[in-house]
């Protein structure tokens, strides 16, 4: 059963204030969720004022500079500072998105920051995305064949390898599958956008021969079927990717295999 | 026992507290209250004969329900309940089909879903008004 509020041990208070430096003018505000192991307390929302003219334009220029000369114990994931990594997925102002593709001066007013959303908090903005590196081995992402190997490349034509265009390219940054009502109620069972995303990946790859038993492996009324085209996923995919209609390519494919 | 071996029991991070609605996740749940609306509703209608059998002076209580503000408010969520869920049901399709996925188009046609149910409500109710 879906719980809506948060648990007792996971209740936000209010946290530190790290005013600007004397003589900043342009100062923007980024209230940043914080949460350690060590002190037994619960989570608390933290207040930097940075000063705008000595940093970077992206969100993760924000957290870097916090990290460096406000508060080092900030946490966060970084890793390639342009959007190919999918380390600093963090929910900010109110979407799922990469810190280092978003440009602070899309948001107006205060910047507030969280972790990835429904998700165990490692310490800060880190999540522990245990779960769903679960789930993406379940759906065996690699290509299956039952045929003899040829004695070079497995060929695919233009056409056949265009259909793989819009799945490749996903990062597996959990933007999306955090960003799901249906993942938050049942992250548990049902598989979510992103891991769907690549079965479809594999479903549609011309060169893979277990589309019967990765279509099995997926009919169930949880692992696929919570999806309820909430849209979520595709809204705030920072690749600009579709889940929402990958997951309609399997439910067509369920549908087309039984007539 | 020392510091990295004590069991921590980690918060979960906000959700539904935080994130921002959008329109297309806030007419997913409408879709399914409205759905749950329309399931109650039919009690109603159940009642509604009931109460048509029983004799002309219980009917007349409940038609004063009806005539009265918090009965025209349940008999208008239902009316627009049963055209919303309609509109709505259709778009989901489109959606089976494999049709409207881009952002723009599901914004589309979740805007015409809430014009077309709102104005099919409204002329319903007038015509309603008119016919009785």
């Amino acid at each position: 059963m879906a719980e809506f509020t948060l648990p007792a041990n996971s209740k936000i208070g209010t946290g530190e204030t790290y005013k600007a430096p004397g003589g900043a003018k342009n100062i923007k505000t980024f209230k940043i969720y914080r949460w350690t192991p060590d002190d037994g307390k619960n989570p608390s929302i933290d207040t930097y004022e940075v000063d705008m003219d000595t940093c970077g334009p992206m969100v993760l220029d924000a957290l870097i500079k916090i990290k460096n000369e406000i508060d080092s114990s900030l946490t966060f994931r970084r890793s390639c500072r342009e959007g190919v990594c999918g380390s600093c997925a963090m929910n900010i102002d109110g979407t799922n998105t990469l810190a280092c593709t978003m440009y602070i001066s899309d948001v107006k007013g205060d910047i507030k920051i969280y972790p990835l959303p429904h998700m165990p908090v490692v310490r800060d903005l880190v999540p522990d995305l245990t779960v769903p590196y679960a789930q993406l081995s379940t759906i065996e992402p690699w290509i299956k064949t039952t045929t003899q190997p040829p004695t070079r490349e497995r060929l695919q034509s233009p056409e056949e390898r265009a259909k793989l265009d819009g799945l490749w390219e996903c990062i597996l940054c959990f933007c999306c599958s955090t960003a799901c009502p249906s993942y938050w109620w049942n992250g548990e069972r049902y598989l979510g956008p992103a891991i769907l995303l690549q079965a479809y990946r594999w479903l549609a790859d011309s060169r893979d021969e277990a589309k019967g038993e990765r279509l099995d492996q997926l009919e169930d009324p949880f692992r696929l079927y919570r999806c309820h085209t909430i849209m979520n996923c595709t809204k705030t995919c920072p690749k600009h990717l579709n889940p929402a209609k990958a997951i309609a390519e399997i439910k067509k494919m369920m549908v087309e295999r039984t007539i | 026992m020392s510091v990295a071996n004590r069991p921590v029991h980690r918060p979960l991070s906000p959700h539904l507290q935080v994130y921002k609605w959008q329109l297309t996740s806030v007419m997913s749940l409408l879709h399914r209250a409205t759905g749950i609306a329309l399931s109650v509703g039919a009690l109603y209608l159940v009642l509604w004969v009931v109460f048509a059998s029983a004799s002309p002076s219980t009917y007349a209580k409940f038609q004063a329900f009806n005539i009265s503000i918090l009965g025209r408010f349940v008999l208008g969520g239902w009316l627009f309940s049963a055209f919303y869920h309609l509109c709505n049901g259709i778009r989901h399709l489109f959606w089976d089909m494999g049709y409207g996925f881009e952002i723009k188009d599901a914004y589309r046609s979740g805007w015409i879903v809430v014009a077309v149910s709102l104005a099919a409500t409204v002329v319903s109710w007038i015509v309603g008004l008119r016919l009785a």
